[in-house]
C-alpha cells in the first residue's frame, strides 16, 4: 500500500460482503491498480489500459435512491479507484460460493469451453455475472448476450462458446448473495462519510453531493480536473501518463444525476451515464436504439456520461452529431450564474470549448420529437461494434405536407469539432421531400466539409460517405422495408 | 445456439468416469476452472521476489536515423528511478542470438524503425519507469527511410536473398494458354493482439545463475538468448512458462527480446526486474504478420484449369531477418494450396524496410501463399463466367491413389488428398448450390445490397520446414500415491496442449485423467525443446509424453508379469487397474509394490518426426509429414453505398484426423477462422508517411468482436483418422483453420463483382475485382466503384 504524501481520504468499498478500507490511495490511481497492486487481486487483468478490451471488467453495485442495488460492469483499468467509494465491487475471484461451487457464469464458461488462454476470461465472467444479476437469473437471448459482451474482446475462441455460455448459465443455481446486507452496509458507509480532510492546496479526490457544493469547489479550484465516468480521462492517466492529483468527481451531484421529462424536452443531467441517457432518448425515438448500441462497449456506456462526452469535445465523439441535429442546448453554471448555449456553439476549435474555468456543464436539454420529424443517424466505422466513427452523420428534417420546412444536420469525423452543416441545411429548407432534393443536399454536404485522412479513413472516403449516407437515407425512406445489412439472414 | 453443444445436464461428458478413455472426449481445458475464477496466474500475477524492480523501454520515435547520443540525466533524477540500461551495459554479445544474428539487443549507432528499443529505464514501480522512459532524450539525425515493399524493391533492400521454386516451363505454358490474367495485389499484416501483453521477469540467482519467468512459446530460445547476451553458458539460465495469455506466433521470437531486456536490466541493478509492456508499446515494438504484395501472370484453359503461373511474392520483413526466411519459404510452399501447378515459377523476395521486424503468426506465411492462389482462382472463374467452386475443383491435386497431378512444385507427393470427397460433402452440408441460386436471385432483385457466397479449401503442410525442429522430449513421473506428473517441452498458450497431453498419458497408463497433472514448461526439465509453433505442439509433445508413459508402463508390466508368471504383453492398463491373466490390481497398489521392489517409476520420452527431409539448396523434398485439409463456405452481404458488410453465415468441414478432444479442436477451428476473418476484414495496420504505426492500440486496431461472428457458424469434423502414425491418429489443428477465412474474402469479392456487374460493367471489367486486403469498408467501396 503506498503511503505517500499524496494521501487523500480513506477509500471504503465492499468486497465479498466485507467493508475494505484503503488508506493513502492517490486520487489518480485506477481501480485496476487498487485491486491488483494494493489488494493483490490478480483476477483483474490489464489487457490494454484503455477500456477497449474488457479483460479488466469488474462489477460495481451502488444503492439507488429507491433502495435497490444497481449492478454495472465497468472497465477497472480506466475507472478511478475513489469513484467506487461506498460501493460494492466484485471480481472473478469473488463470486464462487465459499465451498467452491462456481457461479453460473463461471460454470457455463467451463462447460461450454469458453476459456482457452484464459486471460480475457475473468472479464467475460464479470460481464456475464453482471448480466445474470441484472436479469435476476433469467435466460438471455443471443442478442442480449452480444449486447452485454460488446466491451469484451477474446482472441482465442471466436466467441461462439462464450455466447453459448451466456445462453445456458441460467440452468445452474446461483450462490446466495446477501443484497439486504450489502444495502445496509452501503447505508452505513453513506452515513459515516466524512467531510474531506484533504489539504485542498495539494491532493484531493472530492465527491460533492449538490450542485451548490460543486460550483463552490469549481470556483475555488479551477485547476482541478473535473471527472465523471473517466472513460476518456482514464486514458490521460494510463496512456499520456498525466499526473492528476486534484480531482473533483461530479458523479454524485444529485442535480447532475437527474433525468427529467418536461413539457417540451428531455433534460439529461450531465452525470447521467451514457447508457441511461441513451435509454431515455431511445424511449422517445426508438429508431435510435441500434445507433446507441454501437457507441463504445457496454462497460464504457455504463461508466461514461453524456455530459462527459459533450464537454470533452472530441471531434469524433458520437453523441454530438445527433445532439446537434436534435437541436440540443447545454446548461452551463457557475457561482456567477447560469447560461444556455446551443450545443454547436459550445465547440470553438479542436478540443476547445466555451466552458469557462469556473463553469460546469449541468444538463443537456433535448427537445421532444415534433410532429413531422424525420430523423436519420448513421455511423460508419471499420468495425460495427465498439469503434470510433470514420463519419457520423445525423439528419433531422421537419417535413410538412411533403415539404421540408427545416433541417438540422450534425456531422462527426469531418472537421476539427463536431459540426453543424448549415449550408446543406439551407439546401434542404423549403424543398420538396424528394430524391432530387436529397441529391442536391448530398452534393452540398460533400462540398461543405474538408475532412482529413487518418488511420480510420481517407478524406476521399469520408467525403464520399457524406454524400452516399444522405442518398441512402433517401433510398431507405423511399422504399420502406428495404433490406438493412444488420438484419440480413443467410440464404437458407 | 449450436446443437452440438453439450447440454447442461450431461455433466458426465465433462467429468468422465474412470471407465472412459480420456482421448476422444471433450474434456474442458485443464485450467478452465481456475481461469474463470481468476486463479490461473500469468507472469504478472505471480508474487514478486523481494526487491523486484520494474523496467520500461525507451523507443526510437524515428524510423531510420543516426543515433548520436542518449541523455538520461533527467530520467535518472526522477523519483524511484534506479538505472538506465544502454547497449554498452550488455556483458555478452550486443547482437541478439537470433538465426541471422542481425539485430542489436539495444540500438547502437543507428535506429532502424520507429519503436526500436534504445534503452531501458529501471525504477521502483512500473509507472515510475514509464514516466522516466519518456524523459530520456534521444539525439537522432533522421535518415531516409524505406517504409513499403515498393520502396524496398526499388532500393534492392532485402534481409535475405530471394528464393525461386520452379517446375516445367511457365513461360511456354503461359504463351500457349487460351486465357491469361496479369495483375498485382497486396495483403496487409496483422497484429497478434494476444490479450496478455509481452512480459518477462528476470531473477538473479546464486553464483551467476538466472531464473527467467517468461510468457514465451519458446523457453529454450529465451534461455539461449539470455545466456548469450549475458555472456554465460546456457546451463546457468532456467526459463519457465506455465501459461501464456495467447501467443499466435507473437511470443515465439518476440518474447525473447523482452526476456533479454529484463535480464540485462536485472544484471545492471543486481535485483529482479520485471518488464511488462504497455499495450501501445507492445504494438510499437513487436513484429507482426508479414504484409505481402504479389505480381502474377496466370494462364488457364476454358475450364479454368491453370496452365501456367509466374508469381513474385514480396514479403515486407521489416528491419531484420527474424523468422522471415522460413515464413517466406512457407508462403512459397503454400501458394499451390490445394491445386496442382505443372508449369510454374514462384519467386520470393524478402524485403527489408524500416518497420517492426515481422515475425511468426499463425499460419507462418501459409495464409499469404494460400490467399494468392485463391484470389487468382476467383478471378479466373469470374473471367470465364463459371462457378468458382467448379473451377477450384478442376484444379485440385489428384485424389487419393492418383498417380498424376499429385506432386507439389517442391517435389513432395500429395498422397492423401481428401478434398475430392470433402468439398462435395461441404457443398451438401452448406446447401451451396441452393444458396448460390438464392444469392444470384437476390442480387438480381436488390440494387444496393449485394450478396456473395464462396467455398475455399485449405491444404496445410504439417511439420517445421526446418527438419531439425521436429523433435520433442517429455518426462512422466509416477509418484507412490499413484498420481502422475507430466512435463514436456511444449508451452500452453490456450490451445489446450496440456489437456491433450494429459489425456494421452492417462490412457497410456490406464488411469483417470484427474490423476495426471501437466506442469509448467521449464528448460531444466526438458532441454533444447523446439518452439511450440507450426501447429506441432500435440504431434511432437504428445508423442514424446506417450513414449515416456509407455516406458513407465513397460516397467510396471514387467514387474507384474514377473509376479504372475505371464508375458508382459498380457498385462493391461485400464480404469485405474492393472490386469494380468491372473489378477486384477489397483494401479496405486502396483506402484507401491514396484517402488518397494526398486522399480523405476518415471521416465523420459523422445520423439522425432519420421519420413521428412528437405534440401535447402534444391528446395525440394518432403518438408511435411502430412497435410491437414478443410474447407469453408461463407456468405456475406455488402452495402454498395458505403462498402459496409456483414458475414452472414459460415459452414466449415475440417480434418483434424481422429480428434483427441473435439471441443478443443472445434475451439481451434472457430478461433482460427475468426482470427483469419479479422486479418482479411477489419484489422488494418496503418503506418504514417514517417513510418510511425498509427494503429497502435485497440481503439484504432480492430479485431473481431462477438457481434462480427455470424449466428450461423457450423463446424463439422471430417470423420477419418490420420493415415500417418501420429498420436491417437490425430492431426494438427492450430494453424490450418486460419486459412478457412479466405472464403470470407472470396465471398466479398463475389459480392463486389455482382455490384460491378450492376454498373453495366461486363466481362473482364466486371470480373476483375481489384482490392487489397484487408477488405475494410473503404476498400470494398473503392472496389465496387473502380473503373
Amino acid at each position: 500500500m503506498p503511503t505517500s504524501e499524496s494521501s487523500p481520504d480513506a477509500l471504503r468499498l465492499i468486497r465479498r460482503g466485507r467493508v475494505v478500507t484503503c488508506h493513502g490511495v492517490a486520487p489518480d490511481r485506477t481501480l485496476l491498480q487498487l485491486l491488483r497492486e494494493d489488494l493483490h487481486c490478480t483476477a483483474v487483468k490489464e489487457g490494454c489500459a484503455s477500456g477497449d478490451c474488457g479483460a479488466c471488467t469488474v462489477t460495481v453495485a451502488e444503492r439507488t435512491p429507491e433502495g435497490a442495488l444497481r449492478y454495472r460492469a465497468v472497465n477497472s483499468c480506466i475507472r478511478l479507484a475513489h469513484s467506487v467509494d461506498g460501493q460494492a465491487v466484485w471480481t472473478a475471484e469473488d463470486i464462487a460460493a465459499a465451498d467452491g461451487t462456481l457461479h453460473p457464469a463461471q460454470r457455463a464458461l467451463v462447460e461450454c469451453h469458453g476459456s482457452q488462454c484464459g486471460f480475457c476470461t475473468p472479464g467475460f465472467v464479470m460481464s456475464l455475472f453482471t448480466l445474470h444479476r441484472q436479469r435476476g437469473g433469467d435466460a438471455v437471448t443471443r442478442d442480449e448476450a452480444l449486447h452485454a459482451l460488446s466491451g469484451n474482446l477474446c482472441r482465442c475462441t471466436g466467441y461462439r462458446p462464450i455466447l453459448d455460455a451466456a445462453q445456458t448459465m441460467h440452468h445452474w443455481p446461483e450462490p446466495f448473495l446477501d443484497e439486504a446486507d450489502l444495502l445496509q452496509k452501503m447505508e452505513l458507509l453513506a452515513q459515516s462519510a466524512q467531510a474531506p480532510a484533504a489539504d485542498l492546496a495539494k491532493n484531493f479526490y472530492l465527491q460533492p453531493n449538490t450542485l451548490a457544493e460543486l460550483l463552490a469547489l469549481r470556483a475555488a479550484l479551477p485547476a482541478a480536473l473535473l471527472a465523471a465516468g473517466t472513460t476518456d480521462v482514464g486514458l490521460w492517466i494510463t496512456k499520456q501518463l498525466q499526473q492528476r492529483p486534484q480531482i473533483i468527481d461530479v458523479t454524485r451531484v444529485a442535480e447532475l444525476r437527474q433525468l427529467q421529462r418536461t413539457a417540451s424536452a428531455l433534460v439529461i443531467g450531465a452525470a447521467v451515464t451514457l447508457n441511461d441517457a441513451f435509454a431515455a432518448l431511445a424511449a422517445e425515438r426508438p429508431a435510435l436504439a441500434p445507433f446507441f448500441d454501437r457507441f463504445a462497449g457496454l462497460p464504457v456506456r455504463e461508466s461514461g456520461t453524456l455530459g462527459g462526452n459533450v464537454a470533452n469535445g472530441s471531434p469524433i465523439g458520437d453523441s454530438m452529431p445527433l445532439l446537434i441535429a436534435l437541436g440540443a442546448t447545454l446548461r452551463l453554471a457557475s457561482t456567477r450564474g447560469e447560461r444556455t448555449l446551443p450545443i454547436e456553439d459550445f465547440y470553438l476549435a479542436y478540443r476547445k470549448t466555451a466552458l469557462a474555468p469556473d463553469e460546469v456543464l449541468v444538463a443537456i436539454t433535448v427537445p421532444h420529437p415534433a410532429p413531422g420529424e424525420w430523423l436519420r443517424v448513421d455511423k460508419v466505422s471499420k468495425r460495427f461494434e465498439d469503434d470510433i466513427s470514420a463519419v457520423c452523420l445525423a439528419v433531422a428534417l421537419q417535413v410538412q405536407d411533403g415539404r421540408i420546412a427545416s433541417a438540422r444536420i450534425g456531422a462527426g469525423g469531418v472537421a476539427a469539432v463536431p459540426a453543424r452543416a448549415t449550408k446543406t441545411e439551407a439546401v434542404f429548407a423549403g424543398q420538396p421531400c424528394a430524391e432530387a432534393t436529397f441529391e442536391q443536399a448530398a452534393q452540398s454536404l460533400m462540398a461543405e466539409f474538408q475532412p482529413l485522412s487518418d488511420m480510420r479513413a481517407s478524406a476521399d472516403y469520408r467525403r464520399t460517405l457524406l454524400g452516399n449516407l444522405l442518398r441512402r437515407a433517401w433510398q431507405d425512406a423511399a422504399e420502406p422495408g428495404a433490406p438493412a445489412l444488420a438484419e440480413l439472414e443467410p440464404q437458407s | 445456439m449450436n446443437d452440438r453443444l453439450i447440454p447442461p445436464a450431461a455433466e458426465a461428458r465433462t467429468s468422465p468416469s474412470a471407465s472412459a478413455s480420456a482421448c476422444g472426449t471433450s474434456i474442458p481445458h485443464e485450467s478452465a476452472r481456475a481461469q474463470v475464477q481468476g486463479l490461473a496466474p500469468y507472469v504478472d500475477d505471480l508474487p514478486e521476489p523481494r526487491g523486484t524492480l520494474h523496467a520500461a523501454p525507451v523507443m526510437s520515435p524515428v524510423a531510420h536515423g543516426r543515433l548520436n547520443g542518449v541523455d538520461a540525466s533527467a530520467a535518472l533524477a526522477m523519483p524511484g528511478v534506479r538505472a538506465v540500461v544502454l547497449a554498452a551495459d550488455i556483458p555478452g554479445d550486443p547482437v541478439l542470438a537470433s538465426f541471422s544474428h542481425d539485430e542489436p539487443v539495444l540500438a547502437q549507432g543507428t535506429v532502424q524503425f520507429a519503436g526500436q528499443v534504445v534503452a531501458l529505464v529501471v525504477a521502483d514501480s512500473v509507472m515510475a519507469a514509464r514516466h522516466a522512459a519518456r524523459a530520456v532524450k534521444l539525439d537522432i539525425t533522421p535518415l531516409p527511410a524505406l517504409l513499403t515493399i515498393e520502396d524496398a524493391m526499388a532500393a534492392n533492400s532485402f534481409v535475405l536473398p530471394p528464393v525461386t521454386v520452379a517446375r516445367g516451363d511457365a513461360a511456354a505454358a503461359l504463351a500457349a494458354a487460351p486465357h491469361r490474367l496479369k495483375g498485382h495485389f497486396a495483403v496487409g499484416g496483422q497484429e497478434h493482439f494476444y490479450l496478455e501483453g509481452q512480459i518477462a521477469l528476470a531473477v538473479p540467482q546464486e553464483q551467476g545463475q538466472w531464473r527467467v519467468v517468461s510468457s514465451t512459446q519458446h523457453p529454450g530460445e529465451v534461455q539461449h538468448w539470455v545466456a548469450h547476451a549475458l555472456g554465460i553458458a546456457n546451463h546457468a539460465v532456467v526459463v519457465e512458462c506455465r501459461r501464456m495469455g495467447g501467443g499466435f506466433g507473437g511470443k515465439e521470437t518476440q518474447a525473447g527480446h523482452l526476456a533479454v531486456w529484463a535480464a540485462l536490466a536485472a544484471h545492471k541493478v543486481g535485483a529482479p526486474v520485471k518488464l511488462r509492456l504497455d499495450r501501445d508499446d507492445d504494438f510499437m515494438i513487436t513484429g507482426k504478420r508479414h504484409p505481402f504484395a504479389y505480381d502474377y501472370e496466370v494462364g488457364f484453359d476454358d475450364s479454368g484449369r491453370i496452365q501456367g503461373l509466374t508469381i513474385d511474392m514480396m514479403a515486407n520483413c521489416g528491419w531484420s531477418a527474424d523468422l522471415s526466411g522460413p515464413v517466406a519459404d512457407r508462403a512459397v510452399f503454400h501458394v499451390d494450396n490445394a491445386y496442382f501447378l505443372q508449369d510454374v515459377v514462384i519467386r520470393s523476395h524478402r524485403c527489408r524496410t524500416h518497420t517492426q521486424s515481422h515475425t511468426a503468426y499463425r499460419g507462418f506465411g501459409g495464409p499469404q501463399g494460400v490467399i494468392a492462389i485463391e484470389t487468382l482462382l476467383g478471378d479466373i472463374a469470374r473471367a470465364l463466367g463459371k462457378d468458382a467452386l467448379a473451377v477450384r475443383t478442376a484444379n485440385l491435386y489428384g485424389p487419393r491413389g492418383a498417380t498424376e497431378r499429385n506432386v507439389t512444385p517442391y517435389q513432395m507427393q500429395v498422397e492423401d488428398n481428401i478434398l475430392h470427397e470433402l468439398l462435395p460433402k461441404l457443398e451438401l452440408l452448406a446447401h451451396y448450390q441452393r444458396r448460390l441460386e438464392g444469392v444470384l436471385a437476390w442480387n438480381r432483385q436488390h440494387k444496393h445490397i449485394k450478396r456473395g457466397l464462396a467455398i475455399t479449401p485449405v491444404k496445410f503442410g504439417i511439420s517445421f520446414t526446418a527438419t531439425l525442429f521436429n523433435q520433442a522430449g517429455a518426462l512422466v513421473h509416477v509418484y507412490t500415491d499413484g498420481s502422475v506428473q507430466v512435463n514436456h517441452g511444449g508451452t500452453e498458450m490456450g490451445q489446450g496442449l496440456n489437456t491433450k497431453v494429459a489425456q494421452v498419458v492417462a490412457d497410456e497408463l490406464g488411469v483417470p485423467l484427474a490423476r495426471v497433472l501437466v506442469t509448467a514448461s521449464a528448460t531444466d526439465k526438458v532441454p533444447n525443446a523446439s518452439a511450440t509453433a507450426a501447429s506441432s505442439g500435440t504431434d511432437l509433445n504428445g508423442k514424446a509424453a506417450q513414449a515416456a508413459a509407455r516406458t513407465v508402463r513397460g516397467q510396471l508390466a514387467d514387474f507384474v508379469a514377473a509376479l504372475d508368471g505371464c508375458a508382459p504383453e498380457a498385462v493391461r492398463f485400464a480404469d485405474g487397474q492393472i490386469t494380468s491373466p491372473q489378477a486384477v490390481r489397483d494401479f496405486t497398489a502396483v506402484v507401491q509394490q514396484a517402488y518397494a521392489a526398486r522399480i523405476q517409476l518415471w521416465s523420459d520420452g523422445f520423439y522425432r518426426t519420421p519420413k521428412i527431409h528437405y534440401d535447402k539448396v534444391t528446395l525440394t523434398g518432403r518438408p511435411f509429414f502430412y497435410f491437414a485439409y478443410g474447407a469453408a463456405c461463407s456468405e456475406v452481404a455488402i452495402d454498395t453505398r458505403t462498402g459496409e458488410y456483414r458475414v452472414l453465415g459460415v459452414d466449415i468441414l475440417h480434418d483434424v484426423g481422429r480428434s483427441i478432444n473435439p471441443a478443443i479442436d472445434i475451439g481451434q477451428i472457430e478461433g482460427g477462422f475468426v482470427q483469419g476473418m479479422g486479418w482479411l476484414t477489419t484489422e488494418e495496420l496503418v503506418w504514417t508517411d514517417k513510418g510511425l504505426l498509427a494503429t497502435k492500440a485497440p481503439s484504432t486496431y480492430k479485431i473481431p468482436t462477438a457481434a462480427d461472428v455470424p449466428a450461423r457458424l457450423n463446424v463439422h469434423l471430417w470423420p477419418e483418422e490420420n493415415r500417418e502414425d501420429t498420436v491417437f491418429r490425430s492431426k494438427a489443428v492450430g494453424e490450418p483453420p486460419f486459412m478457412l477465412a479466405i472464403s470470407v474474402w472470396e465471398a466479398l469479392r463475389e459480392a463486389i463483382a455482382a455490384a460491378r456487374a450492376d454498373r453495366g460493367l461486363a466481362g473482364a471489367a466486371a470480373a476483375a475485382v481489384q482490392m487489397d486486403a484487408p477488405a475494410t469498408a473503404e476498400r470494398v467501396l473503392w472496389a465496387v466503384n473502380a473503373p
